[in-house]
């Protein structure tokens, strides 16, 4: 399974991730390869089998819907790479 | 007194408990020790040194109080993807290099809540992704048995932490190997519990359905004493289960009789270094001179898809985990630009390094439209068939034994440039997390002066059983107690 250039800028792009040129070429070589490497799942049938999300058999955890305080605003406004008082500063979204 | 850095947990735990060394004599040698040996290793990302001293005379106090436990006084290294309150936690990547959390992870309130000391933050593969602790953005660690070579991952700087006797324990995540293969390649004990035994509130999150926390400590009576204190059901995390705690120190017991240990063949895989088979070979002989009934002849013929299972499932739940990281709330955060998409993409292009990038790409792709039911969906029902294959012989055995890693450390730069083979590093740990057993790695020999570990994998929420063979297996040789030439 070979990934052509434009493969992998769409999935750049999808996750948002920016790349280099360089970047570009050498994820899609490598990418290819490993993505070759799974190309073995195809050799087990699993028609009629449920998926495993995870290892334990937890569904629909619930606790009780207790108000309880929040961490303190200026502590979680201490890591904002920009703010504005109490609020988080961004671009605009709509131009 | 001033070797006191050497001490295992339990010791240690006497010496404060009967007023003979004071926790702050206790940290001060730790920390000296910790001066000397970091130029070389590079363990360390973060070091607390006041605030240990700090909290290490509030422990004095405690103790002076007689209510000494495991934990009180006793200094710790914490692998830096774990929340510490006003201390840096920074997944040794850019994106968080100046990240401090407004709160402590479950495990380490834990540890606070028993007095212990946090010595700092410990050196990994950028957000977890790796096995020879290179991905940090900040600096290789190296392994103190031969510096050229690397301690493992992506827990490295807290296996070497321990090897060389910085800190007491210390704590790591395993995600597909990262407490055990650096464990086995650093010579000391790592502990990979069973999903959900240990809260992850606070932990930063890599592949949800696969991280665990776990001990990294000089003995397995050290490495019960510490799960005592950090397994828990925590509300804050609905994956943490609701099972009551049993004392594992309780299943230190050096006695293997009545115990069925299934040998899986396919874990002596080909290309496996003949040293390390040889050092297991050895290792297994000996559990059945201490009366465990082995069976050579146990087989899981799946293992040979859990690598494509893993590198599906781990990249794929990554890439959604690490969409959060768009520099607005927290973190790295590109600004030359008004264009809010611009500001994103270069705020990951900049912030993230090279395997973290691969991954993401792996994921996102392996999610996307036409691919899922192809790769996503694929992985999670072999899923399903690679933990029915652990079930099946867990009715045959007690536990499984297997080398915890094909190889002994290798050279640093040997594997970066070939993601696969540095993948295939992992080859025997990571089926472990796919099925979300408990498993431990411990000393179990050398070749040519490199650490070899040997894997017990246990039973789901069985921990006692594999520590009671740990034990059984340290109190019979003394691997455990050598110690690398630094």
């Amino acid at each position: 399974m070979k990934l052509s250039r434009e493969e992998v800028e769409h999935i750049a792009r999808l996750a948002r991730l920016g790349l280099s040129g360089a970047e570009i070429e050498k994820f899609r070589l490598q990418l290819s390869d490993i993505l070759e490497n799974f190309e073995i799942l195809k050799h087990l049938d699993t028609t009629d089998l449920p998926p495993t999300a995870q290892s334990i058999a937890l569904q629909n955890v619930f606790r009780p819907d207790e108000a309880k305080p929040s961490l303190p605003a200026e502590d979680i406004l201490a890591n904002a790479p920009q703010r504005d008082s109490d609020c988080f500063k961004i671009r605009a979204v709509l131009e | 007194m001033d070797d006191l850095y050497k001490l295992p947990l339990t010791q240690a735990h006497q010496l404060l408990k009967e007023k003979k060394v004071s926790s702050v004599e206790l940290t001060t040698a730790c920390l000296s020790r910790l001066t000397r040996v970091e130029d070389k290793v590079h363990a360390c990302v973060t070091i607390c040194e006041d605030a240990a001293l700090e909290q290490a005379k509030k422990a004095d106090k405690v103790i002076r109080s007689g209510e000494t436990k495991p934990l009180t006084g006793i200094p710790a290294l914490i692998k830096d993807n774990m929340c510490t309150k006003g201390i840096k936690t920074t997944c040794s990547s850019k994106i968080l290099g100046n990240f401090v959390p407004p709160y402590d992870a479950t495990v380490v309130e834990k540890l606070k809540a028993e007095k212990a000391v946090i010595l700092g933050k410990t050196n990994m593969d950028e957000f977890a992704m790796g096995s020879s602790t290179e991905n940090s953005a900040f600096f290789p660690t190296r392994n103190p048995w031969d510096v050229d070579r690397v301690p493992g991952g992506s827990s490295g700087g807290s296996a070497v932490a321990i090897a060389t006797d910085e800190a007491i324990y210390a704590l790591g995540s395993d995600t597909g190997g990262s407490i055990r293969q650096p464990a086995g390649f650093c010579s000391v004990v790592g502990l990979k519990p069973t999903y959900g035994r240990i809260s992850r509130f606070g932990l930063v999150a890599f592949a949800s359905s696969l991280d665990q926390i776990g001990p990294l400590t000089k003995t397995v009576a050290d490495c019960a004493l510490v799960l005592n204190v950090i397994a828990s059901h925590d509300p804050r995390d609905s994956t943490s289960a609701p099972y009551p705690v049993p004392d594992y120190t309780k299943a230190l017991i050096p006695d293997l009789k009545k115990l069925r240990i299934g040998i899986p063949k396919e874990y002596f895989v080909e290309g496996m270094q003949k040293e390390v088979r040889t050092s297991i070979e050895t290792a297994i002989k000996k559990l059945e001179e201490l009366g465990a009934e082995i069976d050579c002849d146990a087989s899981l013929p799946l293992t040979k898809y859990a690598l494509a299972v893993y590198y599906i499932l781990a990249p794929s739940e990554a890439s959604a985990n690490l969409a959060r990281y768009d520099g607005v709330k927290y973190g790295f955060s590109y600004q030359d630009t008004n264009n809010m998409w611009e500001a994103m993409e270069k705020t990951k292009q900049f912030g993230f390094g090279a395997e973290v990038k691969r991954r993401i790409m792996l994921g996102t792709y392996a999610l996307s439209a036409g691919y899922y039911d192809a790769y996503y969906l694929k992985a999670q029902k072999v899923r399903t068939l690679i933990r029915g294959e652990f079930d099946q012989a867990f009715q045959k055995y007690d536990a499984l034994v297997t080398p915890t890693s094909p190889t002994v450390p290798f050279k640093l730069g040997e594997k970066v440039d070939d993601p696969m083979q540095m993948y295939l590093s992992d080859v025997c740990t990571l089926p472990i997390n796919i099925a979300g057993l408990p498993a431990i790695s411990i000393p179990a020999g050398f070749a040519d002066g490199l650490p070899i570990g040997m894997q017990i994998i246990g039973k789901p929420f069985d921990e006692e059983t594999i520590l009671r063979i740990a034990f059984t297996y340290e109190q019979a040789t003394d691997w455990h107690t050598r110690k690398p030439p630094i």
